[in-house]
């Protein structure tokens, strides 16, 4: 479903987090977000799935304003992948990902076969079946990670929205992930912190840099040198190679001379 | 918005690689009694905790068959009282039997608030009392044992005790506050200081007691369920049946919480008001209990993480297991509080912890999830 921001603006204790955002991610897109730390990328997603509401601007998904629908009516339609979420090492795979099913539920609603279907239907997808039973607290970072995507298919969003979902990850269960969350096909908003990552998987790049948009479009065109420096602080280049896919290549002295 | 070419795929459509995958390690298996269904448990359990209530009153200075228990209990459940012994049904029937569930009540109220308040701030070592219930009640109740039946406007002990626990935590929430939301450290830390305020005042009422007042100042505080009668049962039993139940309703969102306010954010969840609620319900169970007991420590810290280390930590299971593991537990130790030293009773909270805390640790040392974060 298509994801539209229009012009938010977010203040959090007098500071301005976000000033003007606007981005557009049509239907089956995989948008990256970028931006150096304190840019406002975290927050951006947390006016999306609601947890921060902009003081000003909308945010709209397909036709509805996503903070003018009841919470879990917004909860159907976009579902989150965050860092840092303290997922009880005790609960089962299964019950992890069938937290997914909450916002399907009113209070007196009992699981019932659908939503199991649902459930094992997800962690399928995510290549967690086997593991179905094991408990949280015993996988890996990588099997960790594809435990809260199942749980975000389980909720069976028109919107993910992932932030820094590869932190942690080894490089195999880096791109193990991103290839899994392409292959699922939903419009999705990802902030990545790895530049060449992002270029490879994004179909498009948004820049945030001190709460503003700075670039954003196809991939070589966000990620321009100009961007690199002045933004990222790095001397680097975006190249498509002979293979077809899109790598920055960071320069012999990476660090670009500050200002 | 101009949209690119679909990007050539750098990675084909590879399973993941799950390198020679081993057998679920035994770190990796869920609680021992997590497969078994929740019907089977409770009525298992329920099924104990009615044998435990009939032993428990057959069980004191005068003694009666555990089958003459069962038969009072019974007559009494089919209204078939006519053939009863008069001065065995008085013993059993409004004696015991009102402590006896009294204690059952207690345990389960404690353990299910255990469980909420545990979820609620996100900290395995919080109980019922951590939010200030039990200090502000021992407050209002040593004010009236203390100075006498005047000093709060004709209270008795129980409302007073009432009245200090709820000032107590109403006083906490305010402190538990940033900026409009419900800051769990804070509320832990707001908890804290109340409760050692109110603690000084306890102890500061208590060196003006008269010493005959001691004595019952020290049992109140030490918990106790002697002198339980029908009128006390009938409060605290819809309250702590009506949360038990209205929260086990709360199970999925409690789930949810326990996965950080973000990500219960995400899931649909108002979680402001879902701690708001949270907070009444288990302010109010915690408040009455103490009104009717005293405060009686460890259940509610201990038997939430002994049925999550046996059952798993799904709320919809844990809340009700919690309230009928609980009963069961409290109704033990209020029978060996009265049996270890006759004609001598004890205080609960000298046995909650002596005679559970071994268990306990047989338990956690066993369990492998603790061990990975």
């Amino acid at each position: 479903m298509r994801l539209q921001v229009q012009q938010v603006n977010v203040t959090i204790g007098g500071t301005p987090i976000l000033r003007d955002v606007s981005l557009d991610a049509a239907p089956g897109e995989f948008v990256g977000l970028i931006g150096p730390n304190g840019s406002g990328k975290s927050t951006l997603l947390r006016t999306i799935y609601r947890s921060v509401r902009p003081a000003t601007g909308v945010v709209r998904l397909g036709e509805d304003d996503v903070w003018s629908v009841p919470a879990r009516t917004a909860a159907r339609q976009t579902a989150a992948v965050l860092q840092n979420s303290p997922t009880p090492p005790g609960l089962t795979v299964r019950e992890v990902a069938a937290l997914g099913r909450t916002p399907h539920h009113g209070m007196f609603d009992r699981e019932n076969a659908e939503d199991r279907a649902i459930v094992s239907s997800a962690l399928e997808r995510t290549g967690m079946l086997p593991y179905a039973d094991r408990v949280y607290g015993s996988l890996s970072g990588g099997e960790r990670q594809r435990v809260l995507l199942a749980r975000a298919l389980a909720q069976q969003p028109r919107l993910l929205v992932l932030d820094e979902p590869t932190n942690h990850l080894d490089i195999r269960a880096r791109f193990e992930l991103l290839e899994l969350v392409h292959d699922i096909g939903v419009t999705t908003l990802a902030v990545l912190h790895d530049l060449d990552l992002a270029a490879r998987s994004c179909d498009r790049l948004v820049v945030l840099d001190h709460g503003e948009v700075v670039a954003a479009g196809p991939v070589l065109a966000a990620l321009s040198p100009e961007v690199l420096a002045g933004v990222f602080g790095v001397t680097a280049v975006t190249e498509r190679h002979d293979d077809g896919i899109v790598r920055v290549t960071y320069g012999a002295r990476p660090l670009a001379r500050a200002g | 918005m101009t949209t690119t070419t679909r990007r050539p795929r750098g990675l084909r459509s590879v399973p993941p690689a799950r390198r020679d995958q081993p057998p679920a390690p035994d770190a990796a298996r869920p609680a021992p009694l997590h497969a078994v269904p929740l019907p089977v448990a409770l009525v298992a359990l329920g099924a104990l905790l009615l044998v435990m209530v009939v032993v428990a009153a057959a069980f004191g200075s005068v003694s009666v068959s555990v089958a003459d228990s069962w038969r009072i209990v019974w007559g009494h459940l089919t209204g078939q009282t006519a053939a009863l012994d008069p001065a065995m049904d008085q013993i059993i029937w409004n004696f015991r039997l009102p402590r006896v569930l009294l204690a059952a009540l207690c345990g389960a109220g404690l353990a299910v608030a255990g469980v909420v308040l545990q979820a609620l701030v996100n900290n395995p070592l919080a109980d019922p009392f951590i939010l200030g219930v039990s200090a502000g009640g021992s407050v209002g109740a040593v004010i009236v044992m203390a100075l006498g039946a005047g000093a709060l406007g004709g209270l008795g002990v129980s409302a007073a005790a009432f009245l200090g626990a709820m000032v107590a935590v109403t006083l906490v929430f305010l402190l538990g506050q940033q900026s409009g939301r419900l800051n769990p450290i804070r509320l832990v830390l707001a908890g804290v200081v109340v409760s050692y305020v109110f603690t000084s005042i306890t102890s500061f009422l208590q060196l003006q007691a008269e010493p005959n007042n001691m004595r019952q100042i020290m049992f109140w505080l030490l918990g106790s369920v002697s002198g339980a009668h029908w009128e006390q049962l009938r409060v605290a039993g819809v309250v702590v049946v009506a949360a038990t139940v209205l929260l086990t309703c709360y199970g999925r969102q409690l789930n949810a919480l326990v996965t950080g306010d973000e990500s219960a954010t995400a899931l649909g969840i108002d979680v402001r008001r879902l701690r708001l609620v949270l907070i009444v319900l288990t302010s109010l169970v915690a408040g009455v209990l103490i009104a009717v007991a005293g405060g009686i420590g460890f259940v509610g810290l201990m038997v939430p993480h002994l049925v999550r280390l046996s059952f798993g930590v799904d709320h919809r299971r844990l809340l009700p297991l919690a309230a009928l593991v609980g009963a069961v537990y409290l109704v033990a130790v209020d029978l060996l509080s009265r049996t270890v030293d006759p004609p001598n009773e004890l205080p609960l909270n000298v046995l909650t912890a002596l005679f559970g805390a071994p268990f306990f640790v047989w338990l956690m040392r066993r369990d492998r999830s603790l061990s990975h974060s």
